[in-house]
């Protein structure tokens, strides 16, 4: 009797414990306002991050600094306009301490002054413009820049002996940025480029090829958007370019690891440069990959998911060091210069440009125990944005 | 050089495939389907599902693609279409452009928005050399699926019963009714055969133009050039029309890419100040 009167007792203190602290936490809280294309063309983007958002906040509990992190999730369906109201909704009518996400570089700008005129940190996760950065004080980038992708490129490929290079880049402001580093990277090394551009709707690629096919390069330099890269990939062989001997090569979103599997073994043999590989060779990473795994139904995590992960690590160790000061200034301030040991490397917040600084890897499509992986076979490390790194000289 | 005509043929073919039964409906009950894109969406996801889930061979979906949108096509047709003809154009505009919203969003929930890729065959990959034009495999089949069907579309419009009755009808649906004509079945069969049509170009046109949930919607402009440039009262006006354009767009792409995507656009509007009437109009009644 007696005993049960003390579990009794114990059990009676531990849930009104429970009420009072859930009742402090939701004082407490700090709300992210997550935006993410989760339906149209662009949902996988919105998917892999959200996946991540919810792993990390699942691994590392939900409190720092005292402050509780509340997800609010709005789909924005990859539409600029519907991102602007979003954000303003989340900010006036939530007051969220955080806007989060952005799929594509429009969407991201579309908040950017939001996030100026109410004063609140802008964590993009996904858009690789390089110029997005500078729209806004309050930005802060956990993915990375196309040409942070695109200039190691250059420099594999002069020292791979390939003089003369075809570019194909979709016709928007991250093709374009692929284009013109890669580029002038290269024409800088002594190689010639050809450049043809391909419109954001028209998924045959026949005409483009086939250009590129009679200009007969030692290599083919691609971005497409993830989605598209199979059929790209597909066309690619169909042509016959790969048995005549050009090399596929570009940033790593044409073998993005979400979709890699199904592109098949047309995808064997393409180099890309990137800042992730799920088949990166870390602790860290094989951890991540195998809880992303195993809480999302064996799907892979991509470049997309590992920087809604380290992103939502950002706000976290903000949050940490302002001891839950939720002020958009502090916050801001206390991102910049984070440096962390991500699943992809070490990453650094760079404290002038509060874009992200990497490593860049070199990998190697392949098949390794009947899947297709990117394999990393060189390093170059810690890879500032080449554009705004040139703009302060 | 021949390479670029010969992909833009088997391009125009697909097109000629995917539209021809717009025009067909277009031209015969004086319907604006715009949700003939739908249909063709329709017979791609039919063969991607198929094909992914039940690992079906790729020849073998593609009739069943023809049949799976003939038959969603009938089952519409009598419930949803068929109370719309008497209406204005416009309020058939507003009608079949809910329908192909309405498939969008559907397609997106129910198939994911991302592209869908599908294995072909390997005899139908990579390409050969036939006196230094470099032919894709996949492409030349397509372009004699494409042909045949042409070929016994004109054969059977021009040469059957059925097509007598059809061209009967559409001419004076009022005296053939009179004859002992069954007009509404007729529309209805006509009807089945267009979506079934663009149901097997959709599955065909997946290796060339992709799927996604937005394909009724990205193509519907393709379709209505087709349709508007070649005349709605024959199979041959939209054929030409369908070559025209797939040659004209590929060709475009590949001299002056800076403004390929227009070309089809700019040819457009020639044709239509040249020829207001499409291209094998008889001359104004």
């Amino acid at each position: 009797m007696a005993i049960r009167r003390q579990v009794l007792k114990g059990a009676l203190g531990l849930s009104l414990a429970a009420a009072l602290g859930s009742a402090a936490f939701a004082q407490d809280a700090a709300k992210v306002g997550l935006i993410l294309p989760m339906t149209g063309p662009f949902a996988s983007t919105g998917k892999q991050i959200d996946a991540a958002v919810k792993l990390f906040l699942a691994q590392n509990g939900a409190v720092f600094g005292g402050k509780k992190i509340e997800i609010i999730l709005k789909d924005d369906t990859g539409n600029a306009d519907t991102t602007r109201r979003l954000a303003q909704e989340l900010v006036v009518n939530d007051k969220v301490a955080v806007l989060a996400g952005f799929g594509l570089t429009p969407l991201a700008l579309a908040a950017a002054q939001v996030a100026t005129q109410a004063k609140v940190p802008e964590v993009v996760m996904a858009a690789a413009t390089a110029t997005i950065t500078e729209a806004s004080p309050y930005i802060v980038r956990t993915s990375f820049t196309l040409p942070q992708a695109s200039e190691p490129m250059a420099d594999w490929a002069l020292k791979n002996n390939i003089k003369k290079v075809f570019t194909v880049v979709t016709d928007y402001g991250p093709g374009i940025d692929a284009e013109t580093s890669f580029a002038n990277k290269f024409k800088a090394g002594g190689g010639t480029v050809e450049s043809v551009r391909v419109p954001l709707r028209n998924p045959d690629f026949a005409p483009f090829l086939q250009r590129a096919s009679e200009a007969k390069p030692d290599a083919l330099f691609v971005f497409v958007p993830s989605g598209i890269g199979a059929q790209f990939m597909k066309q690619f062989v169909e042509r016959g370019l790969d048995k005549a001997g050009v090399k596929l090569i570009g940033p790593g979103d044409v073998v993005d690891d979400d979709i890699l599997e199904s592109i098949g073994d047309v995808a064997i043999g393409a180099i890309t440069t990137h800042h992730y590989s799920v088949a990166h060779d870390s602790a860290a990473n094989k951890a991540f990959v195998t809880a992303f795994k195993a809480a999302n139904g064996g799907m892979r995590p991509n470049f997309m998911a590992v920087a809604g992960y380290d992103g939502m690590r950002v706000i976290a160790e903000a949050l940490k060091k302002t001891n839950g000061n939720t002020d958009g200034d502090a916050l801001v301030a206390a991102m910049k210069g984070l440096s962390l040991e991500s699943p992809r490397g070490p990453i650094l917040i760079d404290p002038d440009t509060r874009d992200i600084v990497q490593n860049i890897y070199v990998r190697k499509t392949e098949k390794k125990d009947g899947e297709l992986f990117n394999v990393e076979f060189a390093i170059i490390p810690m890879v500032k944005d080449p554009v705004k790194a040139a703009k302060k000289q | 050089m021949l390479t670029i005509l010969f992909d833009g043929i088997a391009y125009g073919m697909v097109l000629f495939v995917l539209a021809c039964g717009l025009s067909v409906t277009m031209g015969l009950m004086n319907f604006v389907n715009l949700a003939h894109g739908a249909f063709a969406m329709l017979g791609g996801y039919i063969t991607v599902l198929l094909m992914q889930k039940l690992g079906v061979p790729f020849l073998l979906t593609l009739p069943l693609a023809f049949i799976g949108a003939a038959l969603i096509g009938v089952i519409l047709e009598r419930i949803l279409y068929r109370p719309m003809y008497g209406k204005s154009h416009l309020d058939q505009v507003m009608f079949t452009i809910g329908i192909v919203f309405m498939a969008v969003a559907g397609a997106d929930y129910l198939m994911g928005s991302s592209q869908q890729i599908i294995k072909l065959p390997s005899w139908l990959q990579g390409r050969f050399d036939i006196g230094g034009v470099g032919v894709g495999r996949y492409r030349l089949f397509v372009l004699v699926v494409c042909g045949v069907l042409a070929f016994s579309l004109q054969w059977g419009f021009t040469k059957t019963r059925f097509g007598s009755r059809l061209r009967a009808s559409v001419d004076d649906a009022r005296v053939a009714r009179g004859l002992g004509i069954p007009v509404n079945r007729l529309f209805a069969l006509t009807f089945a055969l267009g979506s079934g049509l663009a149901g097997l170009g959709g599955a065909l046109g997946i290796e060339l133009m992709g799927l996604d949930p937005s394909f009724p919607l990205k193509f519907m402009i393709y379709f209505l050039v087709v349709v508007t440039v070649g005349g709605t009262s024959t199979i041959t006006g939209p054929f030409f029309a369908a070559m025209l354009l797939g040659v004209a767009d590929v060709a475009g792409k590949y001299f002056v890419p800076e403004i390929g995507a227009f070309i089809i656009y700019v040819l457009m509007v020639v044709l239509l100040i040249v020829r207001p009437d499409g291209l094998f109009a008889k001359g104004r009644a």
